[in-house]
């Protein structure tokens, strides 16, 4: 019970702060913002990864490594595009 | 799991995820802040693998870096007309990744699976399986792969209502061994199919809420996946997604004036099928539309382009910048007006602006210019439609009734550079073609544009 406790205060703390910091966003950056927090949804590589701490059979692995592939190809591609139209909007000398 | 210093390093993951969300809230700061949070999720992987070490590095590494280097090489090359299409197939990789991890878990642990975290993992099964499928749906839309036209199958909502109630069903059932299996790879598949029929009865210039939504479902499915694994920092980076998903979508449908209910029902309420034709007859006067919009420009101390879908179907933002560009150049007060559902995602115009090379201090949000349409010469309009539509404000019952448009109309000239006359995406008469104040450039808005470039500097004078 402690442990879902724990759960939900961690879902409500992140979600809460995540809204009324997302809230400043202006439209200019939504596009680069949506691709961003896409990219940290790729987070679920850390459960990927702990899927390989322990014996498991070859569908599991199979599974596991699909996983992998797709949360690292989502991680690394949302953060790298994320950067390019970021360094596109550059000031006019 | 709970010794002190793994809670402290979730701390920090946590706190430096957000401290780069909040950089977003600035131009200068936002590139930072997209390096803290590839820092924060950097470290949040070292913990992993130090706390929990993989059985077999040599596969996961290999894993790792096919996804990372596919990741990087797409990212390096996509246009960013395809940007829209590009996000929605990242969320459809997240959600994938969010529905395997669960599912794995799900079948490995049955027995071991105690209180919430059975319920929350088949839940995260659901909403990665069908945000996987209703972003490839999305994505295809978007890429122009897919009719972009909302797809309505004959008892759609009964057959939504029918997915959902076996769903249920399956998820009820419980079991062991291969009972459990099959129940969830049942699972897994009606969530599939309910993805696919959920977006493909969203229609194009709807994209911008499905894009958001499926935004927030990416996160709701890594937060599921969290709390299924009882990991911190899936649940904590999937809400925040969840929450910044949540927050485009409520903009984007506020910004068409329309419920979120409305626009996933798909189909425009009241939008008749048949308009009257609109009338293919040229301006009364004879002149040539072109050197009567060149002319207004040169008058024109002030000018406000409105950039719309149409811009990035016909690929003109460069020529859009370049003549705001030449109109700055001629001593003008040059600024770009963004709506914000204008495109197919939320902020697509300013993107595709700024790779053609905008100042970004011209780019201004509806809220900011739209007071100064009435004290504006020329508002310069390139492929946009519903946007700019005074039956919105003018004509009550249309679909886009009530939805805030901008003031194009009050300006004391509009040039219009649309690829035709036909209404937009609601099927609503654009009335601000048939001002006499209008200037109506038709065609694709590249080679109007440079036409319009040409009539505006005749090659002999050009500099």
């Amino acid at each position: 019970m402690a442990d879902l406790a724990l759960m939900l205060a961690v879902f409500g703390f992140a979600f809460l702060a995540g809204y009324l910091l997302i809230r400043g966003v202006p439209p200019m950056l939504h596009t680069p913002l949506m691709s961003m927090t896409n990219a940290i949804s790729a987070v679920t590589i850390l459960g990927a990864l702990l899927l390989f701490s322990v014996e498991s059979g070859a569908v599991s692995t199979a599974l596991g490594l699909a996983a992998l592939i797709m949360a690292s190809f989502n991680l690394v591609g949302g953060l790298v595009i994320t950067d390019r139209m970021l360094r596109m909007f550059r000031k006019k000398e | 799991m709970h010794t002190g210093w793994q809670f402290i390093v979730d701390a920090g993951v946590i706190l430096l995820l957000l401290a780069g969300v909040s950089q977003f809230r600035a131009l200068p700061s936002a590139r930072r802040g997209n390096l803290a949070a590839a820092l924060a999720l950097l470290c949040g992987i070292a913990a992993v693998l130090f706390r929990n070490p993989p059985l077999e590095p040599g596969a996961v590494v290999i894993a790792v870096l096919a996804g990372s280097l596919a990741g990087w090489a797409v990212a390096l090359r996509v246009d960013m007309v395809q940007i829209p299409a590009m996000v929605a197939f990242q969320h459809g990789a997240g959600g994938v990744a969010a529905f395997l991890v669960s599912f794995v878990e799900l079948t490995r642990h049955a027995a071991a699976l105690t209180g919430i975290a059975r319920p929350a993992g088949i839940l995260g099964l659901i909403v990665g399986a069908a945000t996987f499928s209703g972003s490839m749906v999305a994505s295809g839309k978007l890429a122009g792969r897919l009719a972009s036209r909302p797809v309505v199958l004959r008892h759609h909502n009964a057959l939504l209502l029918l997915l959902i109630g076996l769903m249920a069903a399956l998820a009820l059932t419980g079991g062991a061994g291969p009972v459990l299996w099959l129940s969830l790879l049942g699972l897994v598949l009606l969530s599939i199919l309910l993805g696919v029929l959920f977006s493909a009865r969203i229609g194009g210039a709807d994209m911008p809420v499905l894009i958001s939504f499926l935004n927030a479902t990416a996160g709701a499915a890594a937060a599921l996946c969290g709390i299924l694994i009882q990991n911190r920092l899936l649940i904590a980076c999937g809400a925040t997604v969840a929450a910044s998903g949540s927050l485009l979508t409520y903009f984007m449908c506020r910004a068409m004036n329309r419920s979120l209910v409305r626009v996933f029902a798909g189909s425009l309420p009241g939008a008749p099928a048949a308009q009257p034709a609109p009338e293919p007859v040229a301006p009364a006067s004879g002149q040539d539309p072109f050197v009567r919009a060149a002319e207004s420009l040169r008058d024109a101390r002030s000018v406000i382009v409105v950039p719309g879908y149409g811009m990035a179907q016909a690929h003109a933002q460069l020529e859009t910048v370049q003549l705001g560009e030449i109109l700055a150049r001629m001593g003008k007060q040059v600024r770009f007006a963004v709506h914000p559902v204008a495109g197919r995602m939320p902020g697509h115009m300013h993107v595709l602006l700024a790779e053609a090379g905008v100042d970004p201090d011209t780019l201004l949000d509806i809220t900011e210019i739209n007071s100064d349409f009435s004290s504006t010469d020329v508002a310069l309009i390139v492929g946009a439609c519903d946007v700019v539509n005074p039956a919105a404000i003018t004509q009550p019952g249309t679909p886009i009734s009530g939805m805030p448009i901008l003031n194009a109309h009050e300006a004391r000239h509009a040039v219009v550079c649309n690829l035709d006359r036909r209404p937009g995406y609601s099927g609503v008469e654009n009335s601000l073609y048939a001002e006499p104040a209008t200037i109506f450039l038709e065609g694709d808005a590249k080679v109007t544009l440079r036409r319009l470039f040409e009539t505006l500097q005749p090659p002999a004078s050009a500099a």
